[in-house]
């Protein structure tokens, strides 16, 4: 079960409309390393993690990131907004306007649509956390790589926000690992 | 705390409600530590007592029966998260 919260979960502020920086952004929702392969992924993974641990911190995780899928649609949305046709097409946003208009849609910075094929789920729980460690920080690179390419101060704060966030999550998924390895040995024992 | 406007209120909630996210998931790896326990719970009612406080003055929060709506239904009103502008 899910409950919605009318609310986000960080404040966005975001002052004027910037096409350029939307065509990027979007992969933060779509793309191979964005929140909603990484909410898709960790949703997928708990039901056969080991431990209370584990189900409850992929749970919790789960959900948060679907937090951030709503934080990077409303930048998103924001930036799109008032913006004309001609000021899409200039910004290589052409074929995207054909398609979508300013709607919001999984895909990533090149267009690519979000594909489940960017998340694994093994039923082996070492794999798996190996994976979502490895997701958190290719999420947190994107991040960096988009902070390089703005100067605005509400976006940048946004955009930190979400690194942070993805930097206490591999800090969790660790140790959810050790919790795994030890539960795994404890199991050798009688 | 009454005089507070919509903004920051909801700020605040979003305060509380980031500490509690963040403990939350502390306590999910540590269930055993007592310190970080007692903090969620504190945080859990300050969140209780913000919300029901921003609810009575702005509407629901939360959907399907979580929070009580005045009539007409209060859901449906605007505007939406991603709609906001501080």
């Amino acid at each position: 079960m899910w409950i919605y919260e009318k609310k986000l979960q960080y404040p966005v502020n975001i002052k004027c409309k910037d096409v350029r920086f939307a065509k990027y952004l979007i992969t933060q929702f779509g793309g191979p390393d964005g929140e909603l392969g990484a909410a898709m992924r960790y949703l997928s993974q708990r039901y056969t993690m080991p431990t209370g641990k584990s189900k409850a911190l992929l749970t919790d995780i789960g959900t948060e990131e679907l937090a951030h899928v709503e934080m990077i649609s409303t930048m998103v949305y924001m930036l799109l907004k008032d913006t004309t046709a001609r000021e899409l097409e200039e910004a290589g946003l052409g074929s995207q306007y054909t398609q979508h208009g300013r709607a919001i849609y999984p895909q990533d910075a090149n267009g690519i649509p979000w594909t489940a094929a960017y998340i694994q789920s093994t039923a082996d729980p070492i794999t798996d956390l190996h994976e979502d460690l490895a997701a958190e920080q290719k999420a947190r690179t994107t991040y960096e790589h988009l902070l390089n390419l703005t100067d605005d101060p509400g976006l940048k704060d946004a955009l930190r926000f979400l690194r942070e966030r993805e930097v206490v999550h591999y800090q969790r998924f660790g140790e959810a690992l050790m919790d795994v390895y030890e539960h795994q040995n404890s199991k050798k024992y009688f | 705390m009454e005089k507070m406007c919509k903004n920051d209120l909801m700020r605040k909630i979003q305060e509380y409600e980031f500490t509690a996210l963040e403990l939350n998931l502390y306590l999910d790896t540590h269930p055993d530590n007592v310190e970080a326990l007692m903090e969620y719970n504190r945080c859990a009612n300050e969140l209780a007592q913000l919300k029901t406080m921003y609810e009575m003055k702005h509407g629901p929060l939360l959907n399907f029966g979580f929070s009580p709506s005045q009539y007409p239904w209060k859901w449906v009103d605007e505007p939406w998260p991603w709609e906001l502008q501080e």
